[in-house]
């Protein structure tokens, strides 16, 4: 028999009993919950009469609707405030820990699990948020789900789940300077396509994945939803580790030395089989800027805009014709060569103190050019935000006429007043370039913090290592 | 839930790979606290041609003529034709949620993302997955005749067409029990609920880190 991946480890653990057809009952661990997801499962448990199985293993805060302006007259939008205000009173009623608006540890659900030892390797981790990927940065099997299903983990602690296959991304060797984990992640997709990894939990893996931070291991398995699979997940090693340790919800004494050795074996056997598997040369990952309306339409910064004509497959071309259509781009126009409006540096993808640091690496001493009408920094959480003052970082941007902005989700999906004009086009760290993402009409190109601000100061796309030899020369 | 037995309705296409969840209900209408009354803003931005806000009067604003659900032949229609990928995005139920307030009780396509093709289970919605091939033959049919129909039948998982051609479909044994006789599944877990505290009981004992609380 051949040996269990990461994967089939983490199901194994959780299975609390299994269907004849395979369906399986999955045991959860840790449940994050916030304001826009979760209004109607906490209804249905009214209705229905029931309590939460077990309050201590949910986390609740208001991220998606919170202004990242002053926030000391509350929420002015009286739609986004009863929404805040709902989960507020849901808290309360069924006695589960929130962080509100104004507590120092607000801030991106998937930004404060981690940040605060919630969430932990080898733990089934779910949020009625499909970028929950992203906590399968450190070894957990973590998952998006529908609000029906946040009402099922509430009541049940667990989950009707069928098994999906295993898929394993490589990237082979180590990318050059000033490639980051978004670059790699981007590649990935304009690789495998945004359907991809549909049906499959991916592992990512790899000397250029091993290499990361956990930040930027965040950033890779975040995004992991956008090439299809519901989780992405990376193997435990010192790097996991080092950063869950002292965390105010990580285990102490005997019981981390019990669970670090546990930890370690949350790794895919040599032997183990993938469904399938993908395996990239990380020396060939330039920076990334996508062009169309779709994570799969990305291409290296010194490349053009496609043309369909160039597609053979009809269903695609027409779909990138649409993409241009919407983007307002002209096949074959070089990436650089297209002007921003607006700079977001935000998001559950790179919002954490080491995208900040890479953004302001870039921004230090330098201006936004004038043909910018916004540049703006959303940190990731308030603990995120003060690390970054702490360093100095909010100086280095509001110097060079970026706004540095509260925590949330902000214009990653503009459900707040943070959003794009019909038209506008913006160079944007989160994750999602889709129609209407940002604001109706509103064209996004994805790219990494340090493409973003290198953007910001040139007006245009430009490769940020560019900038980064500048400075060092 | 509604069961979900057997539905004959008029097919509506929508010919666009890697319909996102942005798409078939945009960030503005997910501030709704409730489960229903999403319908009139189902793909908000391709059907009308003026900006919604939630609140409105939709039934006011100009709709785009060019957009297929506003053309006069696809009034009323129960089943969608889409193309590969469909749902992929974000994990809102209210993307559901749109489509079966509309009136939608079925997506037929190559392939769905996977937390969107979950979602439609708990909600009554089927979505069922055909080859490439015979999706892209539909596309032709359904465009190629007014008022075409299909009759779906989940008790024997099968498609029938209007000249009589009978098209099988796969789905889970679970999921396919419960859609049939409407269930709540928060019922069925629940009679396991000896099953999950012992497992509960034996995971404190492996790994005590777990139950670390967080109050
Ligand atoms: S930052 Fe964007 S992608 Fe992340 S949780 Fe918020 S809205 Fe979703």
């Amino acid at each position: 028999m051949s040996g269990k991946t990461l994967y089939d480890k983490l199901w194994d653990e959780h299975v609390v009993r299994t269907e004849e057809d395979g369906t399986a009952l999955l045991y959860i661990d840790r449940h994050l919950v916030h304001e826009v997801t979760s209004p109607q499962a906490f209804e249905g448990l009214r209705l229905a009469g029931r309590k939460p199985w077990r309050t201590d293993a949910v986390l609740a805060v208001p991220d998606h609707n919170v202004p990242t302006t002053d926030r000391s007259q509350g929420i002015q939008d009286p739609v986004s405030r009863i929404q805040v205000e709902t989960l507020d009173r849901n808290c309360r009623e069924f006695g589960i820990t929130e962080f509100p608006m104004n507590d120092i540890r607000q801030g991106i659900v998937h930004v404060i699990g981690p940040e605060e030892g919630f969430t932990l390797p080898g733990m089934t981790v779910v949020c009625g948020d499909s970028h929950t990927s992203t906590h399968g940065a450190f070894g957990a099997l973590a998952f998006g789900i529908g609000t029906s299903e946040v009402e099922h983990v509430l009541a049940t602690q667990c989950l009707i789940q069928k098994k999906m296959k295993n898929m394993r991304v490589t990237v082979r060797g180590q990318v050059g300077p000033g490639v980051t984990a978004k670059d790699i992640v981007l590649a990935i997709i304009g690789e495998i396509g945004t359907a991809g990894g549909t049906g499959h939990a991916i592992e990512f893996a790899g000397e250029a994945i091993r290499a990361l931070s956990m930040e930027g291991r965040m950033t890779v398995c975040n995004m992991a939803i956008e090439a299809g699979a519901r989780a992405g997940m990376i193997a435990v090693d010192d790097t996991t580790i080092d950063y869950v340790h002292g965390r105010p919800w990580a285990p102490k004494g005997e019981l981390w030395e019990r669970a670090v050795a546990h930890w370690k074996t949350l790794h895919s056997d040599p032997d183990a089989v993938f469904d399938t598997e993908v395996v990239i040369e990380a020396a060939d990952i330039r920076p990334q800027v996508t062009w169309g309306t779709s994570p799969e339409m990305v291409i290296p910064i010194d490349g053009r805009i496609p043309d369909p004509a160039d597609e053979s497959d009809a269903v695609k071309a027409d779909g990138m014709r649409k993409a241009l259509e919407y983007m307002g781009l002209e096949p074959g126009t070089p990436i650089s060569e297209v002007a921003v409006d607006k700079v977001f540096i935000g998001s559950c993808t790179n919002s954490r103190i080491e995208d900040l640091r890479a953004a302001a690496a870039v921004v230090k001493g330098r201006k936004v050019a004038p043909g910018v009408k916004l540049a703006m920094v959303v940190p990731g959480s308030g603990l995120v935000k003060q690390q970054a003052e702490e360093e100095g970082l909010h100086e280095i941007f509001l110097e060079a006429g970026f706004e540095w902005r509260e925590p949330g989700c902000s214009m990653c999906l503009a459900m707040n007043a943070d959003r794009l004009e019909p038209g506008e086009r913006c160079a944007s760290t989160s994750n999602r370039n889709f129609e209407g993402r940002q604001g109706q009409g509103g064209r996004t190109h994805l790219v990494s913090p340090a493409m973003a601000a290198a953007a910001a100061i040139a007006g245009h796309f430009v490769d940020a290592r560019e900038f980064a030899e500048e400075a060092a020369a | 839930m509604k069961p979900f037995k057997r539905v004959e309705g008029l097919v509506v296409p929508l010919d666009r790979p890697n319909v996102d969840t942005d798409a078939i209900i945009p960030k503005q209408y997910l501030k709704s606290v409730k489960r229903t009354g999403f319908g009139p803003n189902l793909f908000d931005d391709w059907r009308y041609l003026d900006p919604g806000e939630p609140g409105m009067d939709h039934s006011k604003r100009r709709p785009n003529p060019d957009f297929v659900l506003n053309q006069p032949r696809y009034q009323g229609a129960e089943i969608l034709l889409a193309r590969e990928n469909f749902g992929c995005g974000s994990s809102r139920e209210h993307a559901v949620w749109a489509l079966t307030d509309y009136g939608i009780r079925s997506v037929i396509a190559p392939s769905f993302a996977d937390i969107f093709y979950n979602n439609s289970f708990k909600n009554g919605l089927l979505p069922i997955v055909l080859d490439e091939q015979t999706v892209d033959r539909l596309f032709r049919e359904v465009e190629a005749n007014e008022g075409y129909r299909l009759t779906i039948d989940l008790e024997a998982q099968t498609l029938t067409t209007p000249s009589g051609e009978v098209i099988p479909f796969e789905v889970d044994a679970f999921r396919r029990y419960c859609l049939l006789n409407g269930l709540d599944d928060i019922g069925l877990t629940l009679q396991h609920a000896d099953e999950i505290r012992a497992y509960e009981a034996r995971r404190r004992q492996e790994a005590p880190w777990l139950f670390e609380g967080v109050e």
